[in-house]
């Protein structure tokens, strides 16, 4: 594609969006604008978007993936990529033509708002992100040149690590207690209530908490954790685990409002395109882009497509209450919530049908539709999808305790939710777990209606139903 | 907010910027031991043996997954249709097939992938598999042949075939901008001058040429049947492609006999639904024949692999084992596989034993009794390569 515009075009125009964006309400950062060729888009996106990235193969990997996909025209390149830092830092594509620099300008502010006031947002500290980023990725160079480590042993933790990162606290926004609170909380739990008919039955004993279990509450965190109490690990690889850890806690809020996020940038920069006076044929290819970028996904489903439906919608329906209603109404849900509660609130019956949107299965290599949003079965197909996304797509697995049998086995439970793990990626991802470990982990599960739990050890896999658990404790 | 900026494309800073390279190349190492875990494996698949060396293979590639915690299949997820989506509708009937599903980790498909290689690399990966200890060291039958020509640098003369367009272009640009004295001192014409013409430089390049000849001796008769016939030719490709990792110029000759001995074509070798008794003397005979020749010891590398299921004409017996000891004497490596898929029912006689009489330590005979043995065996023929030299003796 012909280039057909210059810097001086794209400052033009950005004076212009931000006009706009003012106008609108949006409250962004200060915004910064990175032009490059696709290798480095490419290169950014395999790297989270970050301009400083610890190494690991697995980004060697994605890299490999997404060119192999962009060359073979599976997959197009997205016109931008924005990351969640202070001032907001946005890559354009040099190969775009100048409508879709404009489109994709208007759509940054939209992402650039979005990071700013989200909820969930918060506690990224995103006029850091940059730092921290290079900061982690010194760290772990430093420990791949260090001789009496090398990069294998680090690549060893890292391969581990990876497995479980996602294995951390979802709910950012509540604060995690530190110890002594859980004791004091584990005290103040363990007091029987006051009763008001103490004389009709017998009155609840106390029973004084165990305060030196480790964990006292389940804990979320497992890399973390690990970090913390494992007493053979060295400095370095806890490090490592902790580096890992905080870059799940900065991408998770990206991951738990990804539809919310992408829908807010396309209806704004819907919004502002429409407001521009562009000229008639900037405004018709706009108007290809945008059509493309938020079509539905036949049989999937397109956060770009589901997030603008809804919001427009929330818009118009508020609008439909008074004047100025709906405007308020979006600006209060785009810092309020996330794709769960999104979803949850928002997404009504009838755009649901006009969307079309069903439940499907697979079975037996078939993927065949169960359920659609008709009156009866609306809920169950929302229900479903709400399981479908942010951090809903991973299992909720929580350590229990660190010393089972008083033999420093790890027990972990999973929180089951109808959903039985996937078992080849549990074996092995046990088998990271019990090699950060160092000991045996231990996994409650449910497989099929019945509680299982899975034990790897020295010589694997082991599968335990439950019952024969503790026989097999007194034999040991 | 109060402003943005801009960064403009810088193009030295995207050639800087190749930033991933060091984690391709580790993942693209750790590709490359997983192709070789499984090589046994891709062997006894019978799509690679008889392709041309372009041909890609796709090779599943286990082992660089990225696990985590995921569900399972079990669990269901939600799309959005045209508007006529019905319950019991089937959407796909292919696992995975759901494009560009973005939601990470939802399906193990979705991680799983194929890697494609061509036929070429994954020879070089296998036979980097072999680790031959005595692979470098080894001198090689060479002859000394003008086999290339490079280009090398410019200059001035030369004939108009080799004349570089560009480069007498832009020395004439060059000299064009030198010349100019002062403003509005332009001329009207500014010819190509002599010194403008810039011509390639060729050289002719003196190389080793190592030779290769494959001999490929198989049995014909009538008790050689399909399967028979796809085991040794799975163990001919083999070697063929083993001696191309390791010589420039290999050739290949296909030798079919039953009771007599016939040079053929290899469609004709390998489609050849033949009859008859089987005397095997008369295919090394022919070999050593075809060896004396064509390709004399003291230029070429000869390799011999013959295939038969050992039911031999018993008076034949005495005179093929000379035969074979007078073959090994001319080649680098002789083997002899003999072939008895373990249904095959044909449990007749076997020239193992009368081989074991041969003493030549290239020589290397072995049974193969399915897909699954071919790499194994094929392996254990190879470290019984003749280290040293014959070619003193020609």
């Amino acid at each position: 594609m012909a280039r057909n515009w210059t810097i001086e075009d794209l400052e033009y125009w950005d004076a212009r969006i931000q006009e706009k964006v003012r106008e609108f309400g949006l409250a962004c950062f200060p915004q910064e604008f990175e032009v490059c060729d696709h290798e480095q888009m490419l290169g950014y996106m395999a790297y989270h978007g970050m301009p400083a990235h610890y190494p690991h193969w697995s980004f060697g990997k994605a890299y490999e993936k997404l060119r192999t996909l962009y060359r073979y025209g599976v997959s197009g390149l997205p016109y931008e990529m924005v990351i969640n830092t202070a001032p907001s830092l946005a890559y354009l594509m040099r190969e775009n033509s100048l409508c879709l620099q404009i489109l994709t300008i208007a759509h940054v502010y939209g992402h650039n708002d979005f990071f700013r006031n989200n909820f969930s947002f918060r506690d990224t500290r995103p006029e850091l992100a940059i730092a921290h980023f290079k900061l982690r990725a010194e760290r772990v160079r430093h420990y791949v040149e260090d001789p009496s480590i090398g990069p294998q042993r680090v690549e060893e933790i890292l391969d581990a690590a990876h497995a479980l990162s996602l294995q951390c606290r979802r709910d950012t926004a509540i604060r995690k207690l530190s110890r002594a609170e859980q004791q004091d909380r584990a005290l103040a739990d363990a007091i029987p209530p006051r009763d008001p008919y103490a004389g009709i039955h017998k009155a609840r004993e106390y029973h004084a908490p165990d305060l030196n279990r480790i964990p006292l509450e389940p804990e979320e965190d497992i890399l973390l954790f690990i970090a913390e109490n494992q007493p053979y690990l060295s400095e370095w690889q806890k490090d490592l685990l902790r580096i890992v850890h905080e870059e799940s806690r900065y991408f998770i809020p990206q991951i738990e409002t990804k539809i919310m996020n992408e829908g807010w940038a396309s209806y704004w920069h819907f919004q502002i395109m429409n407001n521009l006076d562009l000229p008639e044929d900037l405004y018709l290819e706009f108007l290809v882009h945008h059509n493309q970028v938020v079509r539905p996904h036949p049989g999937d489903i397109n956060p770009y497509y589901l997030g603008f439906r809804v919001w427009a919608d929330i818009r118009q329906r508020y609008d439909g209450e008074s004047q100025g209603a709906g405007q308020r109404k979006i600006f209060e849900v785009r810092e309020t919530d996330r794709d769960a509660s999104f979803l949850r609130r928002f997404l009504t019956e009838p755009l649901m049908r006009d969307m079309d949107l069903f439940e499907y299965r697979r079975d037996q290599g078939q993927t065949v539709i169960s359920q659609i949003s008709d009156a009866d079965h609306w809920e169950s197909v929302r229900d479903s999808l709400l399981k479908n996304v942010g951090m809903a797509t991973v299992p909720v697995i929580r350590i229990t305790d660190a010393d089972f049998r008083h033999n420093r086995v790890l027990l972990l439970r999973h929180a089951h939710d109808g959903r039985d793990l996937q078992r080849e990626y549990l074996e092995k991802t046990l088998g990271y777990l019990h090699r950060l470990w160092g000991r045996q982990v231990l996994l409650e599960t449910t497989v099929s209606g019945a509680s299982v739990t899975f034990s790897y050890d020295n010589s694997g896999l082991g599968e335990i139903r439950t019952g024969s658990a503790e026989q097999r404790n007194t034999h040991a | 907010m109060t402003e943005s900026a801009f960064r403009s494309y810088s193009e030295t800073g995207a050639l800087r910027s190749d930033r991933s390279a060091g984690d391709r190349l580790r993942h693209r190492q750790k590709v490359r031991e997983a192709i070789r875990e499984n090589v046994a494996d891709i062997v006894a698949e019978e799509s690679i043996i008889g392709q041309s060396r372009d041909k890609i293979i796709k090779v599943p590639i286990r082992g660089i997954r990225e696990y985590h915690f995921i569900f399972g299949d079990d669990s269901p997820g939600v799309g959005s249709g045209q508007g006529n989506s019905q319950p019991g509708q089937v959407i796909s009937t292919s696992q995975g097939a759901q494009p560009g599903s973005g939601k990470a980790g939802s399906q193990p498909g979705v991680d799983y992938y194929e890697t494609e290689i061509t036929l070429e690399e994954l020879t070089d990966i296998m036979f980097e598999d072999l680790e031959l200890p005595d692979m470098e060291r080894r001198k090689l039958r060479e002859v000394m042949v003008e086999s290339l020509r490079r280009r090398k640098g410019f200059r001035r003369v030369g004939v108009r075939a080799h004349l570089d367009k560009k480069r007498t272009a832009m020395a004439r640009m060059r000299r064009k901008l030198a010349a100019r004295t002062g403003i509005g001192d332009r001329p009207e014409r500014f010819p190509f001058h002599r010194d403008d013409l810039k011509y390639r430089r060729i050289v002719r390049d003196l190389r080793f040429q190592s030779n290769a000849v494959v001999l490929c001796i198989m049995d014909t008769s009538g008790s050689m049947d399909t399967m028979k016939k796809y085991l040794a030719r799975s163990f001919f490709f083999l070697l063929h492609q083993f001696v191309r990792t390791r010589y420039n110029n290999v050739q290949v000759v296909f030798i079919a006999h039953d009771a007599q001995a016939r040079e053929v074509s290899e469609e004709e070798f390998f489609a050849k639904g033949g009859s008859g008794g089987t005397i095997i003397s008369s295919g090394y005979l022919k070999a050593l024949e075809i060896v004396r020749e064509r390709f004399h010891p003291s230029l070429w590398n000869v390799y011999a692999f013959h295939c038969s299921d050992g039911d031999n004409w018993t008076q034949d017996n005495p005179t093929a084992l000379r035969a074979a000891e007078e073959l090994a004497e001319v080649c680098n490596l002789f083997g002899y596989g003999e072939i008895k898929p373990l249904n095959s029912g044909s449990y007749g006689d076997s020239l193992l034993e009368l081989f074991e009489k041969i003493e030549a330590d290239n020589f290397h005979a072995l049974m193969i009794e399915n897909k699954e043995d071919i790499w194994p065996s094929f392996k254990e023929l190879l470290l019984r390569e003749r280290t040293d030299v014959p070619a003193d003796r020609a």
